[in-house]
C-alpha cells in the first residue's frame, strides 16, 4: 500500500518540520525580545532551513510555508526598529547574506529588503531588481515558488506606481512593470518545471499539484492589472506582448491554459478590444492540447456582456473590427489544429455566433458569415455521427430563431440551408420540429410562397423520406406528432392577397404530394380546409373582373381541390377523402358552381359505393352525405332528384334495420325544407318511401 | 356550485393550430369539476391537454376525430341536472331545433350539448336547454360563416345553471350569461 505510506509519510514529515519551526521560534522570539540581532539572525535560519524540504507536496509544503511566514512578520518588525538591534539597514542587508544555506539566506534578505525599501534610503527599483535577481540561485520548483511567491508579497505596496510614496526619480511605473514581469517569468519557469522533477509520477497527482500552485503565478497578473499606473498604452507595449512571449514559450499546456484565462478575466474588456490582434495572434501558437475553445469562448462571452454593459461600447467594437478579428482567428485555430475534432470547431463558431448575435444583432451578413464558415468546416468532413457535435449544430441553428422570434429572418439567411443540409436525418427532423415550435410559439405568420417554399424544404425531413431512412423505423407515436406538428404549421402560412394566397397552397401541395401514403392523411386535411377558406375570401369579393387573367378564383381553387383529395386514395383513406368531397360539394354550392358541386357528390358517392366497408363507418357516412344534400340549394330538380334517390336507396340498405330506419328517416328531409321553395313533395316522399320500405 | 366547461369542434390539426392563447390562459387546472366535449378535437394530444385541467372529461365522437372509440352519445347526472351529449352530425338537417329537441326527448335529459354548427346557441324549450358552445378554436364550418372562438361554461347550483358564454371577438373576450331554472327536481321513481 504505497500510497497510503506516502500519506502517511508526509502527514510525519510536515509534523516534524511544524514541530522544528516551533522550536526554533522559541528561541528566536527570546532573541528578539531581548534584543539580540546575533541571535536573532541564527534562529531564524535555522527556523527557515525548514523550508528547504523537499519531501512535501504542495499542499503540505503550504502549511509549512505559512508558519515560517508569520514568524518572518514579526522579524521584520524587529528588523525595522534600527534603535532596538543597533544595525543600520545597509548594513542588515549586508549580514544577512552570512546565512549558510541559500534558502533561508534569500528569505532573510526579502525581509529586509522590505524594510530597505521602506527606509527609502534606497531607490525602490534597485532593491527589488536585486532582490528578483538573487531568487535566481533557487531553481528548486516548489521551493522557487514560495520563495518568489514571498518576494512579491512584501513587495507588493512598495511598487513604484504613480502616486505612490515610492515614484521618485529614475523611479518609474516602468520600473515596477519590469519587476512584476520579471518574477512571474521566473515563476512560471519554475512552474513549467514542475512535471520534470523527482521520481516519476502518476499524471494526474503531478496535474493536480501543479494545479494547486497555479495561482501564485497567476497573482502576478493580478498585480500587474492593479499597478495604477498601467495603462492601455503601457499595457499593449509591454504588458502583453511580454506576458505572452512567456506563455507561447513554455509550451506547456496546463500553464498556456490557465494563463491565458487569467489575462482574460484580470485586464479590463476594454484593453482586451484594443489589443484583439494581439491577444488572438497567440492562440494558434499554443500547444494542440490546450482547450482553446473554452478560452476562447469566455474572451467573447466577456466582450458580449462588455457590450451589452452601455450602448457607448458599440463603436468601438465596430472601430476594431472585433468581429472579423475573431472570425479570422476562430479559421486559423482551426486550420492550425488539424487533431481537432468537428465538435471543437463548431462549438467555436457557436461561441462566435453568440458573439455577432449579441453584439451586432442588426448584422445579418455577420451572422450568415459564420454559418457559412461552419459549412465549409462541415463539407470537410465526413458525415456528423458524433452526438456532440450534432447537438452543436443543432445549437448553431436555433439561436438565430431565439434571438429574432421570427422565422422570416432565418429564412433570409443564405448559408442555414446548407448547415442543415449536413445533418443526418434523424437530426434533421429535430431541427426541422425547433422551427416548426418556433414559429407557433411566436405566432409568426409565413407570408409568400417563397418563403414557404424555403421553409418547408428545410424541413423536408418531416415531409418526405430522405434518402436512406424508413418511415417504418419511427416510433409511432413520434411519426403522428411530427405529422400533426405539419398540419399545424399549414394554418401559418397565409397572405390577405388570394393571389399569393393560392401560391402559397400550391406550392404547400407540391411538397406534401411527395410525402408518401403515410403522411398525406395528416396533411391534406390543413390545406383542403385552407383552400376553402380562399374560397369563401374570394366569394366576399367583387365577381371576377370581366376581361382580366384572374388565376385566383374558386373554379380553379375547386379543381385544384379534387386533384389534392385525390392523392388520398393511394392511402387508401376512403372515409376521410369522402368527408372533404363533401365540404368541397357544400363550398361549391355557396359559390353558385352546380357542376362543381355535383362533381364533388359523385366522388362521395363512388367512394360510399366501393370503399366504405364497415357497417358503422357506412352509418356515419351516409348520414353525411344526407346532412349535406339536405343543405343545397344550388341543385336543379333533376340533379337533386338523382342524388336524393341514391342517398335514400343506400339508407335502406344499411346493415341493421335500426339504422335503415333512421337513415330513410333523414332522408325525409331532402323532400321538404322549410326555407326553400318549391322543395316540399310529400307525394314523392311518399312514394320513394315505400318503394324502398317493404 | 358545480362548474362544468363544454367545448367542441377545435378540429385541431386540421383546421386550427391550437386554442386562441386567451383561452389557455383562462383554462386553468383545478378550477373546473367536469368537462362536456361534443368531439371534433381531432388528435390525442387534445385529448391529453382537456384531461390537465380536469380529469373528468366526457366526450362524444365528431366525424373527423382520431379516436373512433368515443361514443355517439352520453349522458351523465351533475346534481339536479340531467345532461346529454351527442356532437350533431348525426342529426339531420343540422342545427335544426325541432330534431335537437327529438334527441333531447330521447336521451330524456334537461341540457343537451351539441356542437357540429361551429355557432354559439342557448335555446329554451319545453322540455329542457340545448347548448351549443361554438367552435373553441374559431375552426372554417361550411355552414357557419365568420366563426369567433368560444366556449360555455356552466354553474350547476341547485336547480339553477348560469350557462356562461366566451367568445374572442376581434382580440378580445366578450362574456356573457344566461339563466335557467329547473321548475321540479329530478323524481327518484318512474312516472
Amino acid at each position: 500500500m504505497m500510497i497510503a505510506d506516502g500519506i502517511e509519510d508526509e502527514e510525519k514529515w510536515l509534523a516534524e518540520g511544524i514541530a522544528g519551526i516551533q522550536h526554533n521560534a522559541f528561541y528566536l522570539h527570546r532573541a528578539v525580545d531581548s534584543n539580540n540581532l546575533r541571535e536573532a539572525l541564527k534562529y531564524s535560519a535555522q527556523l527557515l532551513s525548514e523550508l528547504r524540504t523537499s519531501r512535501l507536496s504542495p499542499h503540505k509544503y503550504y502549511e509549512l510555508y505559512m508558519r515560517a511566514f508569520d514568524e518572518l512578520r514579526r522579524l521584520e518588525m524587529f528588523f525595522k526598529d534600527e534603535e532596538r538591534h543597533g544595525c543600520s539597514v545597509l548594513d542588515l542587508y549586508e549580514l544577512v547574506q552570512h546565512a549558510g544555506n541559500v534558502l533561508p539566506r534569500l528569505y532573510l534578505l526579502c525581509t529586509v529588503g522590505s524594510v530597505y525599501i521602506k527606509s527609502k534610503e534606497a531607490p525602490a527599483k534597485d532593491v527589488l531588481k536585486d532582490l528578483v535577481e538573487m531568487c535566481r540561485s533557487v531553481q528548486h520548483p516548489i521551493r522557487g515558488l514560495f520563495l518568489r511567491s514571498y518576494l512579491a508579497q512584501i513587495s507588493r505596496d512598495k511598487l513604484p506606481d504613480i502616486g505612490s510614496e515610492y515614484e521618485g526619480d529614475g523611479d518609474t511605473v516602468m520600473d515596477a512593470v519590469d519587476f512584476v514581469l520579471q518574477n512571474f517569468t521566473e515563476m512560471n519557469k519554475l512552474w513549467v518545471r514542475m512535471q520534470h522533477q523527482g521520481p516519476i509520477r502518476v499524471k494526474e497527482k503531478l496535474d493536480k499539484e501543479r494545479s494547486e500552485l497555479r495561482d501564485l503565478v497567476g497573482k502576478n497578473l493580478h498585480v500587474l492589472s492593479q499597478i495604477e499606473g498601467v495603462d492601455l498604452e503601457i499595457y499593449k507595449d509591454t504588458v502583453l506582448p511580454r506576458v505572452l512571449e512567456q506563455v507561447v514559450n513554455c509550451k506547456d499546456e496546463l500553464a498556456q491554459h490557465y494563463l491565458m484565462d487569467c489575462i482574460i478575466q484580470v485586464f479590463p474588456d476594454e484593453y482586451h478590444l484594443q489589443t484583439l490582434e494581439t491577444l488572438l495572434g497567440a492562440f494558434p501558437q499554443l500547444q494542440p492540447a490546450v482547450d482553446i475553445k473554452t478560452v476562447l469562448s469566455q474572451l467573447m462571452d466577456r466582450l458580449s456582456n462588455y457590450a451589452a454593459s452601455s450602448a457607448e461600447v458599440l463603436p468601438e467594437f465596430l472601430q476594431v473590427e472585433a468581429f472579423a478579428k475573431l472570425s479570422n482567428a476562430i479559421g486559423k485555430v482551426i486550420e492550425a489544429q488539424v487533431e481537432m475534432p468537428v465538435v471543437g470547431a463548431i462549438s467555436l463558431y457557436v461561441s462566435l455566433l453568440t458573439f455577432a448575435l449579441r453584439v451586432h444583432s442588426d448584422r445579418l451578413d455577420y451572422v450568415d458569415q459564420v454559418l457559412g464558415a461552419c459549412v465549409k468546416k462541415l463539407s470537410g468532413s465526413p458525415k456528423l455521427e458524433d452526438n456532440k457535435a450534432t447537438k452543436q449544430v443543432v445549437a448553431l441553428l436555433t439561436a438565430p430563431l431565439e434571438k429574432y422570434n421570427d422565422i422570416d429572418t432565418a429564412l433570409t439567411l443564405s448559408n442555414y440551408p446548407h448547415v442543415m443540409d449536413h445533418l443526418d436525418a434523424g437530426t434533421n427532423k429535430i431541427m426541422a420540429m425547433v422551427l416548426i415550435q418556433s414559429i407557433m410559439k411566436y405566432n409568426t405568420c409565413v407570408s409568400t410562397a417563397e418563403k414557404v417554399d424555403v421553409l418547408f424544404e428545410l424541413i423536408k425531413g418531416l415531409i418526405k423520406d430522405i434518402d436512406g431512412t424508413l418511415a417504418d423505423e419511427l416510433d409511432e407515436e413520434d411519426f403522428k406528432e411530427e405529422q400533426n406538428s405539419v398540419a399545424r404549421l399549414v394554418h401559418m402560412l397565409y397572405n390577405d392577397d388570394p393571389e399569393e394566397m393560392l401560391q402559397i397552397i400550391c406550392t404547400v401541395r407540391k411538397h406534401i404530394m411527395a410525402g408518401g401514403p403515410k403522411r398525406l392523411p395528416f396533411t391534406v386535411p390543413p390545406l383542403v380546409f385552407s383552400a376553402l377558406k380562399l374560397v369563401r375570401r374570394l366569394q366576399g369579393l367583387d365577381g371576377e373582373v370581366a376581361g382580366e387573367e384572374v388565376p385566383a378564383t374558386p373554379r380553379k381553387i375547386f379543381q385544384l381541390l379534387n386533384q389534392i383529395i385525390e392523392a388520398l386514395s393511394n392511402v387508401p383513406s376512403p372515409e376521410l377523402a369522402l368527408r372533404l368531397y363533401l365540404q368541397c360539394a357544400e363550398a361549391a354550392n355557396d359559390c353558385d358552381l352546380e357542376p362543381v358541386a355535383y362533381e364533388f357528390f359523385t366522388q362521395a358517392f363512388v367512394l360510399y359505393e366501393e370503399e366504405v366497408a364497415d357497417s358503422k363507418a357506412q352509418v356515419t357516412s351516409i348520414h353525411l352525405i344526407i346532412g349535406t344534400l339536405q343543405r343545397m340549394n344550388a341543385f336543379g330538380v333533376e340533379n337533386r332528384d338523382t342524388l336524393t334517390h341514391k342517398a335514400t336507396g343506400y339508407s335502406a340498405k344499411l346493415l341493421k334495420k335500426p339504422d335503415q330506419c333512421r337513415a330513410v328517416y333523414a332522408c325525409s328531409h331532402l323532400f321538404w325544407v322549410d326555407d326553400q321553395d318549391g322543395i316540399k313533395d310529400g307525394e314523392r316522399f311518399k312514394l320513394i318511401f315505400r318503394h324502398n320500405w317493404t | 356550485m358545480v362548474l362544468v366547461l363544454a367545448l367542441g369542434d377545435l378540429h385541431i390539426p386540421h383546421r386550427a393550430p391550437d386554442l386562441p392563447a386567451k383561452f389557455k390562459s383562462m383554462l386553468v387546472p383545478g378550477k373546473i369539476q367536469h368537462i362536456i366535449c361534443t368531439g371534433n378535437l381531432c388528435i390525442k394530444e387534445v385529448h391529453d391537454y382537456l384531461k390537465t385541467i380536469c380529469p373528468d372529461l366526457h366526450i362524444t365522437r365528431g366525424e373527423y376525430d382520431e379516436e373512433t372509440r368515443y361514443p355517439e352519445t352520453k349522458t351523465l347526472t351533475i346534481g339536479q341536472f340531467k345532461l346529454g351529449i351527442c356532437h350533431g352530425h348525426q342529426v339531420i338537417p343540422w342545427g335544426d331545433l325541432d330534431s335537437l329537441a327529438m334527441l333531447q326527448r330521447q336521451l330524456d335529459v334537461d341540457i343537451l350539448v351539441t356542437g357540429h354548427t361551429h355557432q354559439f346557441t342557448a335555446y329554451k324549450h319545453e322540455a329542457g336547454v340545448v347548448i351549443n358552445p361554438g367552435s373553441a378554436t374559431g375552426a372554417y364550418s361550411s355552414i357557419t360563416y365568420d366563426v369567433n372562438p368560444s366556449f360555455v361554461l356552466m354553474d350547476i347550483d341547485g336547480l339553477r345553471v348560469v350557462v356562461y358564454v366566451y367568445e374572442l371577438i376581434d382580440g378580445e373576450v366578450k362574456v356573457d350569461k344566461i339563466d335557467f331554472k329547473k321548475t321540479t327536481a329530478s323524481a327518484n321513481s318512474a312516472h
